[in-house]
C-alpha cells in the first residue's frame, strides 16, 4: 500500500496534467471571469485609466492651476504636420463684440513643433521624488501664445487635458478608498455581529437601522458640510473618503451578518469547534474565507456609486475644493447650457466619468458572476 | 453479533448521560421576548460504554442530533450532567466545564457529520482540512503533521496524495471518509456518528459502515451512533436507544430491542420497517396524530395521545425510565404487561455452522489456473 501510494504521485508529476482537483477556488474564480470578455474588457479600460491616472503629472503637459487670460475658452489644438514632425500654430485672440465671445484664429505663419520627454513645471512624481520631465511639451517662447489645449481650454484659460488628469488622481482614488474604509468597517461589524450574536448583534443592527433611517443625501451633505474648510487638501480628501464610508459599511455589514449566521453553523465550523478551535481560529479559517467574495462583489458593485457620490458632492461644492482638481469640480463648469452649446469640450470629464462607472458596474458584474465557480 | 465487538467490550463506562435538557428559546416581538422554549432534548439518561455501539434512533426532530451535539458541548445543556472518562483526566462533568478546560477533553471526543457537503470547508485543501484538529491542539506541524494526514487518509481508504486537492473534487462518500479522517485525527475515545450515512446512497452506505466497524475495532473506538434508518442501527449497534419528543422511551441491546419492544412507540418503529419478503409484510401499526410539537409536548406521557395502549395514568405521570431487568430500560408504566411484536426473525431456513478454514484461497489465484 505505502508503495503504490509512493509511486503514484510520480506518475501524475510526469503527465504535467492540472488536476481539476488541485485548483484552489480562487483560480477557478479568475479562470470563469475570464471566460466573460465584457468584463475583462473594463478590467482593461480600468488597468489604463488607473495607470494614466498614476502618471497624470508626467503626463500633463501644463499644470493644472495656472491661469491664462489669453487662452480663455480655446479650442482643442488642431495638431498639424510641420517640417520637425507634428506640431501646432499660435492662436491670435479676439473678442467678438456681437456674441461677446472670444474669438480664435490659428497664427498659419510659424508651426511649433511638438517634443516629447521635455522638460517642463516641475511636479513631485508619486509624492516620492520632484521632476521636470513631462510626456510632451511645445516648443515655443513665452510669448507667441502657442499652446497646446488637447481638450481645450476651461474661462481660466487652464488646459482641460491636463485638470482632468490631476482631477482623475482624486476622483479614481477616492472612491476606491471610500469603498475599502467601508469594507473594512462592515466586515468587521457584520462578522462581529453575526458570530457573537446576543446583545452585541442587537445593539449593531439597531445602529445600523438608525443610521440607515436619515434620508441619505441631507445626511452626506451634512456630514461634508462639517468638515472645515481651511484644512490641507489632504486632510480634506481624507475627511470625504470617511463621509462615503459612514453610510455605506450598514448595508455591507448587514450582509456580512447575514452570511457569518451561515457559516458558523455550516459542519465545518462545529468540527472545527469540537476541535478545540478558538474564536480567531474560526473567524480566520472558517467565517472570512467563505464570506470574502460576497465583501469583493458588493465592494465592487459599491465603487462606481462612491465615484459618483464624490463627484456629486465636488458638484455641490461640498467635496474638493478648488484650487484642487476633481472632475465633479470639472462638471461644475460644463453646467451651463452655454458651456454645452458652444464649448462641448468642457464635457469631456461627463464621458469620462460614464465610461469609469460603465466599466466598473462591468467588472462587478463579471466578479458577481465568478464567485461561485461551480454553479 | 460478531464475536470480535462483543470482545472489544468492556463493563466501564465511557460516557453517562443524566438529566440532559437542551431547550431553546422562542423570541418574539421587538424586545425578543422569551415566550415559550423548544424542549428539543428534554431530560434524558443514558450511558456507553468502552468499545461499544449505541444507537440513538428517532424520528426526525425528535432531539438526536442535539443531543449528540450538547454532549460535546457544540451546544450548551440547558441542565444535566454529561459525565465522560476521559482517559487522561479522569471523569469529567463536561456539562460544567468552561472554554480552556473543554479544550483539554475534546481531543478525546470528536464528531462525523450527515451532509458531506457542508462537513467540508470548500476554501480548505484535503489535507488542511485533516489537519486542522492538529493544528488546533498544536500536535503536529510541518512534516510531522503531512505524515499524520497521509497516514489518516490511508487509514480511511483515500489515497494520500489527494491532500492537495480540493473537496469539490471528491464524491459524497469520498467526502464522508476525509470527515471521518478528521474525526480520527486527535486520537478520540468517543465518536459521535451525526447520522454518518443517510446522506448517502446505499452501496456507499454499506463502505462507509464496514469502515466505521473496521475502524472501532482497530482503535478501540465507542460511537454514539445518531440515525433513523433502523436497518443501518441494526447493523452497526450493540445497544439502540429510542428518543421521541425529546426523552428516551427504550433502550437494550440491540436484539432484545428489535425482538422484544417494550415500549409502545418502538414496536410502531419496528413495524414500519420494509420486509423484504413481500408474503410476510405485516401491517404497520398506524399511529394516529402527529408527532407533537416539542414547544408544546402533552402532558403525563408524551406518547399517550398516539399510544394504543394509554390509560389514564399516562395522561398525568410521566413514566421514568427504569430498569426491567437485563439492562432493558423502558419509560412506560405498562412495560412488563404489555405483549408487544418486534421483528420477526428470519430463522426459518436452518443455518448451517461452518468449519472454519484453515487459509482462504485468495480470489486471484483461481483466476489464474
Amino acid at each position: 500500500m505505502a508503495t503504490a501510494a509512493g509511486e503514484l504521485p510520480k506518475v501524475a508529476k510526469g503527465k504535467k496534467q492540472e488536476d481539476v482537483g488541485q485548483i484552489p477556488q480562487w483560480k477557478l474564480m479568475v479562470r470563469r471571469f475570464s471566460q466573460s470578455k465584457l468584463s475583462v474588457g473594463a478590467l482593461i479600460v480600468l488597468g489604463i485609466m488607473y495607470t494614466i491616472m498614476i502618471l497624470s503629472d508626467f503626463i500633463a503637459p501644463y499644470p493644472h492651476d495656472v491661469l491664462d487670460s489669453n487662452n480663455a475658452f480655446a479650442p482643442p489644438t488642431q495638431i498639424v504636420w510641420g517640417s520637425e514632425g507634428p506640431g501646432i500654430y499660435g492662436l491670435k485672440q479676439e473678442l467678438d463684440m456681437e456674441r461677446f465671445q472670444w474669438i480664435y484664429t490659428p497664427d498659419t505663419s510659424v508651426i511649433y513643433p511638438i517634443r516629447f520627454f521635455v522638460q517642463g513645471h516641475e511636479y513631485s512624481f508619486l509624492g516620492l521624488f520632484p521632476s521636470r520631465l513631462h510626456l510632451f511639451g511645445v516648443d515655443a517662447p513665452p510669448e507667441s501664445n502657442a499652446r497646446i489645449f488637447l481638450w481645450g481650454a476651461d474661462k481660466e484659460g487652464r488646459d482641460l487635458f491636463s485638470r482632468v488628469l490631476k482631477g482623475s488622481q482624486v476622483s479614481l482614488t477616492l472612491g476606491f478608498f471610500g469603498v475599502f474604509l467601508f469594507v473594512v468597517i462592515g466586515s468587521i461589524v457584520g462578522t462581529a455581529s453575526g458570530y457573537f450574536g446576543g446583545a452585541l448583534d442587537n445593539l449593531i443592527q439597531r445602529l445600523i437601522e438608525l443610521i440607515r433611517s436619515f434620508p441619505d443625501l441631507p445626511l452626506y451633505m451634512a456630514l461634508a458640510a462639517a468638515v472645515p474648510l481651511n484644512v490641507p487638501i489632504t486632510v480634506r480628501y481624507f475627511m470625504i473618503t470617511v463621509v462615503i464610508a459612514v453610510i455605506g459599511w450598514t448595508g455591507l455589514a448587514r450582509e456580512v451578518r447575514g452570511k457569518v449566521l451561515a457559516f458558523r453553523s455550516a459542519d465545518y465550523t462545529a468540527a472545527a469547534m469540537a476541535a478545540g478551535a478558538s474564536h480567531w481560529h474560526i473567524i480566520t479559517h472558517h467565517l472570512m474565507p467563505n464570506a470574502m467574495s460576497h465583501i469583493v462583489v458588493v465592494g465592487m458593485l459599491a465603487i462606481p456609486g462612491a465615484i459618483g457620490l464624490e463627484t456629486a458632492l465636488s458638484f455641490l461644492g461640498l467635496g474638493i475644493l478648488p484650487p484642487a482638481v476633481s472632475w465633479g469640480i470639472l462638471l461644475r463648469d460644463a453646467q451651463t447650457v452655454q458651456a454645452v452649446v458652444t464649448y462641448p469640450w468642457l464635457l469631456i470629464p461627463v464621458a469620462l466619468l460614464i465610461i469609469t462607472v460603465l466599466a466598473f458596474n462591468l467588472l462587478g458584474d463579471g466578479v458577481r458572476d465568478a464567485v461561485d465557480p461551480y454553479a | 453479533m460478531d464475536t470480535a465487538k462483543k470482545n472489544g467490550k468492556s463493563d466501564e463506562i465511557l460516557l453517562e448521560v443524566r438529566g440532559l435538557k437542551k431547550h431553546f428559546p422562542i423570541q418574539s416581538g421587538f424586545l425578543r421576548r422569551v415566550t415559550g422554549y423548544v424542549k428539543a432534548v428534554d431530560g434524558i439518561d443514558f450511558y456507553i460504554k468502552k468499545g461499544e455501539t449505541l444507537g440513538l434512533v428517532g424520528e426526525s426532530g425528535c432531539g438526536k442530533s442535539t443531543t449528540g451535539r450538547t454532549i460535546l458541548r457544540l451546544l450548551d445543556p440547558t441542565a444535566g450532567e454529561v459525565i465522560f472518562d476521559d482517559p487522561n483526566i479522569g471523569k469529567v462533568d463536561l456539562a460544567k466545564l468552561n472554554r480552556s478546560q473543554l479544550k483539554r477533553v475534546r481531543p478525546n471526543m470528536q464528531i462525523i457529520f450527515q451532509d458531506p457537503f457542508s462537513s467540508l470547508n470548500p476554501r480548505l485543501t484535503v489535507g488542511q482540512i485533516v489537519g486542522e484538529p492538529l493544528e488546533i491542539q498544536k500536535v503536529a506541524s510541518g512534516q510531522a503533521l503531512r505524515d499524520r494526514v497521509a497516514e489518516l487518509l490511508q487509514e480511511v481508504g483515500i489515497r494520500p496524495e489527494n491532500m492537495t486537492r480540493y473537496p469539490h473534487a471528491f464524491s459524497g462518500g469520498q467526502r464522508q471518509r476525509i470527515g471521518i479522517a478528521r474525526a480520527l485525527a486527535l486520537n478520540p475515545k468517543l465518536i459521535v456518528c451525526d447520522e454518518p450515512v443517510s446522506a448517502l446512497d446505499v452501496s456507499i452506505q454499506a463502505q462507509v459502515l464496514n469502515l466505521l466497524e473496521d475502524l472501532q475495532e482497530k482503535y478501540d473506538l465507542t460511537y454514539l451512533f445518531v440515525a433513523h434508518d433502523l436497518s443501518v442501527v441494526e447493523h452497526i449497534s450493540d445497544r439502540v436507544a429510542v428518543m421521541y419528543v425529546g426523552y428516551i422511551v427504550e433502550m437494550a441491546s440491540t436484539e432484545d430491542l428489535y425482538y422484544h419492544p417494550k415500549h409502545p412507540y418502538t414496536e410502531a418503529l419496528l413495524a414500519a420497517i420494509p420486509k423484504p419478503d413481500p408474503r410476510k409484510r405485516t401491517r404497520p401499526i398506524k399511529l394516529p396524530g402527529d408527532v407533537p410539537s416539542p414547544a408544546n409536548p402533552p402532558s403525563g406521557c408524551y406518547f399517550h395521545p398516539r399510544c394504543r395502549y394509554a390509560e389514564d395514568i399516562c395522561k398525568v405521570e410521566r413514566p421514568p425510565l427504569r430498569d426491567i431487568g437485563g439492562e432493558h430500560w423502558v419509560a412506560c408504566h405498562f412495560a412488563e404487561k404489555l405483549q408487544l411484536q418486534g421483528v420477526s426473525r428470519l430463522n426459518e431456513i436452518p443455518l448451517i455452522e461452518l468449519p472454519k478454514r484453515q487459509a482462504p484461497v485468495p480470489a486471484t489465484t483461481t483466476a489464474t489456473t
